[in-house]
């Protein structure tokens, strides 16, 4: 499995223009997950573009176990990290269901058997299987986004990075989304998420990288990001922490960022 | 007012119709919401609502769309499009595409609809400020990020100054300082008098915008009412639509069991947070 590195990265788009990332330096191990938040236009989603190739850096560099990405060719990155765009239309062109979750699989070299089971599991994983011979434009926003995903899913690809997978989701989207990312880490393989769902945000990841003018302001878990002595810094980058947050801080709880810690800790004030 | 009347549309070359027997009235002044699982029917409903449906995109539909009382059926578009704004999900589909700075592309669609040239400026600047996008009034459309456009997309809706508007989703791409900014800017103009529909996943929104919600499921309305009591009602969740933050925590607290006191402590804290 694979580790991430992220060293000084700077990055400017036009000569002369505002640096989108002014110097990111992170470690992301095999299987975790990160969520990544922040205001609009404070540099997430162009570090997760860093991550698999698509963009290249202005100073610094990405490792991939250990080896500089630059040095890598972009089919070697896109065996090794996959990318789900936040429009699902940017990445769907295929005539079927099925032939455009086997797209990207077959072009990274899967055949046969493992084709045909890598398809089979990405598109159970995202409740299409009975939808494999639809037009992926029959399909409504939430299916479309739920095969862009599968797409991705397929390739099996050691990282995986969402760009807010859970915009335009309906609750059973959501519980798709939330139930892959479960799957994918649990079987070693890395999630970055870059999300403006606090919820899902402080329900799914064990890290949460908080970003703002291209910078990393926080790093931690949900507890700690969530927690009331970092709520000056989230709100310095528009983003406000979770209702659960509020309430815990509010009852004297200390840092319970969802519905079931903060249920957990009134229980046990209860019962002491 | 915009009202649908039994309203039962199809797709061109589709087997099945989209919405069924859709009645629902939108009055001047008020925020409707309109939730349900995804491919329910919300985006044809804000295309027929809009007046788009069956006129720009084909199709066959029965039943009637009344503004102010009149049959649209018998008004011409550009009358339609000068009463009735409406905001897709995805900005690119809303700029113009013919507009190269911020402020051409806000000022686009009052110009076309004869606006004198005074009031026309005087109007972009205002879009454009009550989304505190004024600093990119000089910047190409086209290079802005998803979240950018998507705040121009509205400040051309604002600067029409629509009677009736109709949204589709439209603080999908938005974090949230941008998406208060919106709601913000859409109750000052139903404020004003303006009637406006927003089809919305984000039940957290409309709990605080909406006077109104219907919920719609799989072509029809299931049930509508006053936005507190739908969004409360445990019907929804099975319906495919995450009921809002709060509303959640109370339920997750019920399923624990939670002791009485400690309930009441949360209930309270809830309250306290919310206000």
């Amino acid at each position: 499995m694979t580790e991430l590195v992220a060293e000084g990265l700077v990055h400017v788009y036009r000569e002369g223009g505002v640096r989108a990332l002014d110097g990111v330096s992170l470690r992301i191990g095999a299987g975790e997950r990160v969520a990544l938040i922040g205001q609009n236009g404070s540099g997430k989603t162009t570090l997760v573009r860093h991550l698999n190739g698509l963009l290249r850096p202005t100073e610094g560099r990405v490792l991939v176990d250990g080896t500089d990405a630059a040095t890598l060719t972009v089919a070697r990155l896109a065996r090794t990290v996959g990318l789900v765009f936040q429009d699902p239309d940017r990445q769907i062109f295929s005539p079927s269901v099925r032939a455009e979750v086997e797209f990207g699989a077959r072009n990274i070299g899967l055949a046969g058997q493992e084709l045909r089971s890598a398809v089979a599991e990405a598109l159970a994983a995202t409740g299409l299987t009975g939808a494999a011979s639809v037009n992926p434009y029959d399909l409504g926003g939430s299916r479309r986004k739920l095969l862009a995903l599968a797409s991705v899913l397929a390739m099996r690809t050691p990282v995986l990075v969402l760009d807010e997978p859970t915009t335009g989701q309906d609750a059973r989207g959501v519980e798709y989304v939330r139930a892959v990312i479960e799957a994918v880490t649990a079987a070693g393989r890395t999630v970055v998420a870059v999300s403006h769902d606090m919820r899902f945000v402080a329900e799914s990841f064990d890290r949460v990288v908080v970003m703002r003018d291209g910078r990393v302001i926080l790093d931690g878990t949900p507890a700690e990001t969530f927690a009331p002595d970092s709520w000056e810094a989230l709100r310095s980058t528009f983003v406000e922490p979770p209702l659960p947050a509020l309430v815990g801080s509010r009852l004297g709880l200390g840092s319970t960022p969802t519905d079931a810690a903060l249920i957990g800790r009134l229980h046990s004030s209860s019962s002491a | 007012m915009l009202a649908l009347d039994a309203v039962t549309y199809r797709y061109a070359g589709a087997r099945r119709a989209a919405l069924r027997e859709v009645s629902l009235e939108l009055r001047d002044g008020e925020v409707l919401g309109i939730v349900g699982a995804s491919e329910a029917g919300k985006t044809t409903l804000a295309l027929v609502a809009s007046g788009l449906a069956p006129r720009a995109i084909g199709g066959t539909l029965r039943g009637r769309l009344l503004l102010d009382g009149d049959d649209v059926a018998a008004l011409p578009m550009h009358e339609v499009a000068a009463q009735v704004g409406i905001g897709f999900q995805n900005p690119a589909t809303q700029l113009s595409g013919v507009t190269e700075s911020v402020f051409e592309e806000v000022a686009f669609g009052p110009m076309n609809l004869g606006v004198p040239r005074d009031d026309v400026i005087a109007r972009t600047w205002d879009a454009l400020t009550a989304l505190r996008v004024e600093t990119l009034a000089e910047r190409d459309p086209a290079r802005l990020s998803g979240g950018q456009q998507q705040l121009v997309a509205i400040a051309g809706l604002l600067a029409l100054r629509p009677r009736h508007l109709v949204l589709d989703e439209p603080t999908a791409q938005l974090d949230p300082a941008g998406t208060r900014l919106v709601a913000e800017a859409l109750a000052r103009l139903a404020a004003d008098g303006a009637s406006i529909c927003v089809v919305e996943q984000k039940t957290d929104l409309l709990a605080g915008l909406a006077n109104r919600i219907a919920v719609i499921d799989a072509g029809r309305i299931a049930f509508e009412g006053p936005a507190a009591e739908v969004l409360a009602d445990p019907r929804i969740a099975d319906l495919g639509i995450t009921p809002p933050a709060p509303v959640r925590l109370a339920r997750a607290a019920a399923a624990a069991a939670l002791p009485a006191e400690p309930a009441a402590r949360l209930a309270d804290a809830i309250q306290g947070v919310i206000a």
